[in-house]
């Protein structure tokens, strides 16, 4: 009896030691900080995602809303139901059309992608190494078009691509083609929808990265002999690197799952996951097998790519 | 239902019954784009005061997906005929209370006896409008490329040796699967509402052996593509085709757009105005219903719209290019040939969807 108060005694002490320390080696600023956007990312992402996978676990039904229940309980014969289905995942699996639009989508993403920072390297390049007092012109000629509406500028290529749209009647007024050529409602009009509308998400990471690099490195390079292609790409390229790969990835992403740009400016063969999903929901007016696909595109594409990303900073921290 | 959830709707009801004598005057309206003469609005305002707030859908799917979710606040709805039969076993909408609707003896009978097929004695809907599935055509287009062949016919569309030859001026169909499935099932001879896989697969082939030749499946698109010559051929409803032809004068470009309705037969659908069950004011929706069943306001919006309304009594009050429009108002001989659609099954909905992605994604 004793020894055992005695330990207590002992133990209260050492607990009450571990939380004066760990009181003191809480950062409350730091956790005040991170507790907003924790917040944010809680409320609009994880929350939603729970609801959207908890739907993808009941069957479809002609009701309000249009699934089962997960729970039933009926009061009178005191029983309670707890029922899962799996049977949309299992048949997202067993179909390869599924596996298709996902291939299909990662591929009209990765081609925009690449297309993109293409496009936009040389423009980051050009704002970080223009004079100090034209870049913020120059990057606010970047930002401009977010004020005027996406759909409405999705529209405007529209007007462009058609059959008697400006560039066909441009290029044949000056005679170098005979017959329009067919632009819209083609992959290639999907591709130039996706670069112009996520361009600036390219430009933007590839300027900052760009802007900050200690620009004596290619002073040095030039010293010693280096040409000044072999300094881009043995200098600025590597040091860009992390604003192309946050780049690619702002615009990668949000491509994949892309709906607005194939439903307007692609053609009826374009096989996107959005639109896939879109007639999951509308068509079939199958909540639950729309959200399974919504839930596999997220754990399959995007999961892997935020441990990518994760595993790269801790590996910047610890270099 | 239990007697638990009895006691609730009753007090629910109970509560809506002594919410409607104190009934705000105001009025949620969701209808069609484009789908109402803007002075009937004004001139409802103007008789009872309730001020109307108007907002407009694009598709049945959008309108559906809404209702599914619940608690819209909308009072008045306008689905097609086969969503709203499905709404109906979904118990969305409130029953019409025909007492409150001095003007109901004006609807067409014989019309009301189709629409029953998908509303049982219709205790759920009104009619609004209806229309058909049909052809809009570029007349010289097509004529310079198929010379004096007749233009009423679905082989424009379905027959791959014709289609081919109006590729290169572009054709358009609908992307609304269930609809052009039962048109392609009814050229074949087929019916229109099998849900037969055998049947659909056939109508599928149908479809797939002039795909090359579409430009688009598409369910807006062709109203402005007819009109500017980027289509010469389109499935389409027949007031978007109307509206075509219209914008296509006054353009001045020198298209003609015709619209005829297939000899083979097309099909024949119905926008219904029905009240949600959980509308805030259905005092004022069936206010409105009965203000749209005056023949007067009917002829009014028919002669708007260019869609034909169901309605007898306004007949006299449309102007004569609507009322004699065969697109508009067809002949009984036309109209004996042309087919409702159904309801699909959940599962027949989902084989449908899939064949369609097929035939559009050619995998």
């Amino acid at each position: 009896m004793s020894i055992s108060s005695g330990s207590a005694w002992v133990n209260k002490s050492a607990s009450g030691m571990a939380r004066y320390n760990l009181f003191r080696r809480v950062n409350w600023g730091r956790l005040g900080v991170i507790a907003v956007p924790g917040l944010w990312l809680g409320i609009f992402f994880f929350i939603p995602f729970l609801v959207v996978f908890k739907i993808s676990l009941s069957e479809s039904a002609i009701a309000v809303p249009p699934y089962s229940a997960m729970f039933e309980w009926n009061l009178e014969d005191a029983y309670a139901t707890f029922k899962l289905n799996f049977g949309n995942y299992l048949y997202l699996i067993e179909d390869d059309f599924y596996l298709d639009a996902y291939i299909s989508s990662v591929k009209i993403a990765a081609v925009s992608t690449f297309f993109t920072l293409l496009v936009g390297f040389p423009i980051a390049y050009l704002i970080a190494r223009s004079k100090p007092s034209l870049r913020v012109v120059l990057l606010s000629l970047v930002i401009l078009p977010f004020w005027t509406s996406f759909l409405l500028r999705v529209y405007a290529w529209m007007g462009f691509l058609k059959k008697n749209g400006i560039v066909n009647e441009f290029l044949l007024s000056t005679g170098i083609i005979d017959q329009p050529l067919i632009m819209l409602q083609t992959d290639f009009a999907v591709y130039i929808g996706i670069v112009y509308t996520y361009l600036p998400f390219m430009i933007l990471p590839l300027y900052t990265a760009l802007e900050k690099m200690d620009l004596t490195l290619l002073e040095a390079a030039e010293d010693l002999g280096s040409r000044p292609y072999q300094s881009f790409f043995l200098i600025t390229l590597p040091l860009a690197i992390p604003g192309v790969i946050a780049g690619c990835l702002l615009v990668f992403i949000p491509a994949v799952g892309e709906f607005v740009i194939p439903a307007l400016l692609g053609g009826s063969d374009t096989l996107m996951i959005g639109r896939v999903l879109w007639d999951e929901f509308f068509l079939n007016r199958d909540w639950p097998m729309a959200s399974a696909v919504a839930i596999v595109m997220l754990v399959v594409l995007v999961l892997p790519i935020m441990l990518i990303r994760n595993a790269q900073g801790k590996e910047e921290v610890h270099s | 239902m239990s007697p638990k959830k009895l006691g609730l709707v009753a007090a629910l009801a109970l509560t809506l019954s002594t919410a409607v004598v104190a009934e705000e005057k105001v009025l949620n309206i969701y209808n069609w784009s484009d789908y109402i003469n803007p002075e009937a609005i004004a001139q409802f305002e103007q008789e009872t005061g309730i001020k109307v707030n108007y907002d407009v859908y694009d598709s049945n799917e959008v309108l559906e997906a809404k209702l599914m979710s619940g608690s819209t606040g909308y009072d008045l709805v306008v689905p097609t005929g086969s969503f709203l039969e499905r709404h109906v076993k979904a118990g969305i909408y409130a029953e019409i209370d025909r007492s409150k609707l001095t003007n109901y003896g004006n609807i067409d009978s014989v019309l009301a006896e189709k629409i029953s097929r998908h509303d049982a004695d219709n205790k759920h809907n009104v009619p609004y409008a209806w229309g058909t599935i049909g052809l809009g055509y570029n007349e010289a287009m097509v004529k310079k490329r198929l010379g004096d062949m007749p233009l009423d016919t679905l082989d424009l569309i379905f027959k791959p040796e014709v289609a081919a030859k109006l590729a290169d001026c572009g054709i358009g169909l609908l992307d609304s699967p269930a609809e052009v499935m039962s048109i392609a099932l009814n050229y074949l001879g087929l019916d229109p509402n099998s849900e037969k896989k055998s049947d659909l697969k056939k109508a599928t082939e149908l479809i797939k052996s002039a795909r090359s030749s579409y430009k688009y499946f598409h369910s807006g698109q062709y109203i402005s593509d007819l009109a500017n010559g980027e289509v010469c051929v389109a499935l389409g409803y027949n007031g978007d085709i109307l509206q075509a032809q219209s914008r296509a004068e006054e353009a001045g470009q020198g298209n003609v757009i015709g619209y005829s309705i297939p000899k083979e037969g097309t099909l024949v659908w119905f926008d219904l105005l029905a009240i949600p069950a959980d509308a805030p004011h259905p005092d004022a929706a069936h206010q409105f219903i009965d203000f749209v069943l005056k023949a007067e306001t009917a002829a009014a919006i028919s002669n708007y719209v260019y869609y034909a309304v169901a309605n007898t009594a306004a007949e006299p009050l449309l102007l004569d290019e609507v009322r004699n429009n065969p697109g508009i108002y067809p002949s009984n001989e036309v109209k004996a040939k042309l087919f409702t659609q159904n309801a699909h099954a959940a599962k027949y909905d989902r084989l449908l969807t899939r064949a369609w992605s097929n035939i559009k994604t050619g995998r």
